[in-house]
């Protein structure tokens, strides 16, 4: 072996145990004392870094969690219960049960019903396209099909229909993370209550117009009539601005309210066929 | 050699159509639509109710806040309704509609058009009867003018500058104005010098309107303190920090407002109006606006009353033609599509331009080849590329960090892009969004 050789591995070793003990104190004096709860609850999150909780990602969130030592208003819509369960343990707290969420788009105007009246040329952003102008068609309220929604959405869960323009949201794979509700700037989108088997009932329509104008525009807008409201028995529906709303943490699926809507503005997901009616006898007897 | 700015700008087509046609009156219309919201700032409050009788030049709704003014009725009738109706956005704003009954003006006002060379009115009272006449920028901006001409304390204007410079291609109002109502327009920049205590005024405009520069430099002579200053055609001197470069050289800082340089600008159909309203004791109820475009079989210059329809416009100017693709509503580089023809005038339109089908449409967007050439024409030394991207990206702070909020929204970087990319819609969504964040700050 040469001398050159032997000279390079001592030298080269030499720095190398140096570097090392001067790492080791420097590590020892500006050591941070952090939390280790900190990553047990990270660990415990799903590591999806959506934002749905309201935090700027999931180790913001525990970060968060453990600084406050409380679990008040802090929810992690993509884990769901159970995570935050898992969470509680770590922490020794309680965890507030929250029924899931999901998420719906508040628009059926689709071509069919909803003819153009002229056409956008400028980016097609729904951002800019509503800062713009009121919309291709004459419902200034009603969704503008660029799709803000889909690209801003992290679990493939909302995707355009190109059959009818709009906008459809996957069950399966809709955590409720709240991220399409920001993006819409029409604010068509809400987060209701989850219902088994994914059953949906909801006014397809955010259109505050009076009725004329509104079914001018749209032939399933909602018209604010009021029909539906007299129909519920649970006082779910509430009229506002000439628009009808369900609540959905009131709503018991009873269906009642669709068939009275003059403009079928009520929107039914999930539901076995008409005539078939396990779910009314079910639900009518609960109440 | 011309004044003219000196960062970027672009020089499109001229198509000045109509410059050649005297100002019509247009005929009266069957029912006027006066919006609330015409001027930037609060919108006015409404004080006449369904069913009252109005006379042309009552006041029927009233300044909410000092950036806001009075709107006036420039028609005489019975208010029909007063609703939300669709504007030239697309969205419902509150209006005023009225049923158009005869003529009859108010008694204050005097119709006679013999001119009145000075006013006994001082500074002060100058301004209170501006605000009281509603007037605003009527270059487009539709700022409040009595706000203009309050400059904040511890500023002092030195110099006035009248914009005759229009620079939007197409357009000829102002151009007809500064011919047709020259002296009043004299007298009226006589009074905003006396408003602001100044004694230097200029008015700037391109010299693709000699006509009109040089009847108004014989105009001048009569006049002590106004200079006419001949511009070269470039595209947008008629901006104000532009119009200030050109004319007196100096540089507003960014973010300021022209009165930290000492400069007041306006307009000379804001001129015009002020003279009327001094003088005459006539609030701003009509305005000149020109509608034109290529296939128009008249292309025409009108006054026309505020809340007359757009369609009444067009009809006057010929109709519609066949291959209309686009109405648009001000010039072809700032205007905006309207997407609905029944939309009135409002204080702030200043033209009428119908696009032919061929011409009419946006081509297709491609990917950005980093020419530069829009860094190149930014007249704010801006770099509209980059303004792009970042909001695309939403990254909102970097935005502000490169002066997004400085952007006048000129479209020359739209315009002169080769590939098509929609530059000015991502900046001005940057803008609206970055200036919501500013404003929380506060």
């Amino acid at each position: 072996m040469s001398a050159s050789l032997i000279y390079t591995i001592i030298t080269i070793s030499s720095i190398g145990i140096t570097a090392a003990v001067i790492l080791y104190f420097t590590a020892r004096k500006f050591y941070v004392y952090e939390d280790p709860r900190i990553d047990d609850v990270e660990e415990a999150l799903p590591a999806a870094n959506c934002g749905g909780c309201g935090f700027a990602g999931c180790r913001a969130f525990a970060e968060a969690i453990v600084k406050d030592n409380s679990l008040d208003n802090k929810f992690c819509p993509v884990g769901g219960n159970d995570t935050m369960k898992s969470v509680a343990n770590i922490m020794g707290l309680v965890a507030e049960q929250k029924a899931p969420r999901t998420a719906v788009v508040r628009c059926n105007g689709t071509c069919e019903h909803r003819p153009k009246t002229n056409q956008f040329e400028g980016a097609t952003t729904c951002a800019i396209m509503s800062m713009s102008y009121g919309g291709d068609t004459a419902c200034s309220y009603g969704c503008l099909g660029c799709g803000d929604c889909t690209t801003v959405c992290d679990f493939d869960a909302i995707h355009m229909n190109p059959e009818t323009g709009l906008p459809e949201v996957d069950d399966d794979k809709c955590v409720a993370c709240g991220a399409c509700v920001d993006a819409c700037p029409k604010s068509l989108i809400e987060l209701r209550k989850q219902m088994p088997k994914h059953r949906k009932i909801y006014i397809s329509c955010r259109n505050e117009d009076k009725g004329g104008p509104a079914k001018k525009a749209c032939s399933v807008a909602c018209i604010g009539c009021g029909k539906c409201e007299k129909e519920c028995k649970f006082e779910a529906i509430t009229i506002a601005n000439n628009l009808a709303f369900i609540d959905s943490d009131k709503c018991k699926l009873c269906r009642k309210c669709a068939p009275v809507c003059p403009t079928n503005a009520i929107q039914e997901l999930n539901f076995p066929p008409r005539k078939v009616k396990p779910v009314v006898e079910e639900t009518t007897k609960e109440a | 050699m011309l004044k003219t700015f000196k960062i970027g700008g672009v020089h499109p087509a001229e198509n000045k159509l109509s410059a050649h046609k005297a100002v019509e009156q247009l005929p009266l219309p069957k029912t006027a639509t006066i919006m609330v919201a015409q001027h930037i700032g609060a919108p006015s409050k409404v004080i006449v109710q369904r069913g009252d009788e109005v006379k042309v030049g009552q006041i029927i709704a009233q300044s909410a806040g000092f950036v806001s003014t009075n709107i006036h009725s420039s028609v005489s009738g019975k208010v029909m309704k007063i609703d939300t109706v669709v504007d030239s956005s697309g969205y419902k704003k509150n209006a005023i509609v009225i049923n158009v009954v005869g003529d009859e003006w108010d008694e204050s006002i005097d119709r006679s058009t013999e001119l009145v060379t000075d006013t006994d009115l001082d500074a002060k009272a100058i301004t209170d009867k501006i605000l009281a006449a509603g007037i605003v920028g009527l270059g487009g901006a539709t700022f409040p003018t009595h706000v203009k001409l309050s400059p904040p304390p511890g500023m002092k204007a030195e110099v006035l500058l009248i914009n005759g410079v229009e620079c939007e291609p197409y357009l000829t109002a102002d151009h007809r104005l500064m011919l047709e109502k020259g002296d009043e327009l004299m007298v009226g920049t006589k009074i905003l010098m006396k408003a602001l205590n100044v004694n230097r005024a200029a008015i700037g405009i391109e010299n693709n309107k000699p006509d009109a520069i040089k009847h108004l430099k014989e105009l001048a002579k009569k006049y002590e303190g106004i200079e006419i200053c001949p511009l070269k055609v470039q595209y947008p001197q008629g901006g104000e920090k532009q119009l200030i470069k050109a004319v007196i050289g100096r540089e507003v800082p960014s973010g300021a407002l022209p009165i930290a340089v000492g400069a007041v600008v306006n307009n000379v159909g804001t001129a015009l109006a002020t003279y009327e309203a001094i003088i005459k004791n006539k609030p701003l109820i009509e305005r000149i606006v020109t509608v034109t475009g290529k296939s128009v079989a008249n292309p025409s210059n009108f006054m026309v009353r505020i809340g007359t329809p757009t369609s009444q416009l067009i009809e006057a100017a010929g109709g519609l033609p066949d291959d209309t693709a686009k109405i648009i509503s001000g010039g072809p580089m700032m205007g905006k599509a309207v997407s609905n023809i029944e939309v009135p005038v409002t204080k702030g339109t200043s033209g009428i331009l119908i696009i032919k089908e061929e011409e009419g449409h946006r081509k297709p967007m491609q990917n950005c080849i980093r020419c530069g050439r829009c860094v190149s024409v930014c007249p704010m030394g801006l770099e509209p590329f980059l303004l792009m991207t970042l909001s695309e990206k939403n990254t909102w702070d970097k935005s502000e960090e490169e002066r997004v909020m400085d952007c006048i929204e000129c479209g020359s970087c739209s315009y002169t892009c080769p590939a098509n990319r929609p530059l000015l819609d991502h900046i001005r969504y940057g803008k609206m969004t970055v200036g919501g964040i500013i404003r929380t700050r506060k």
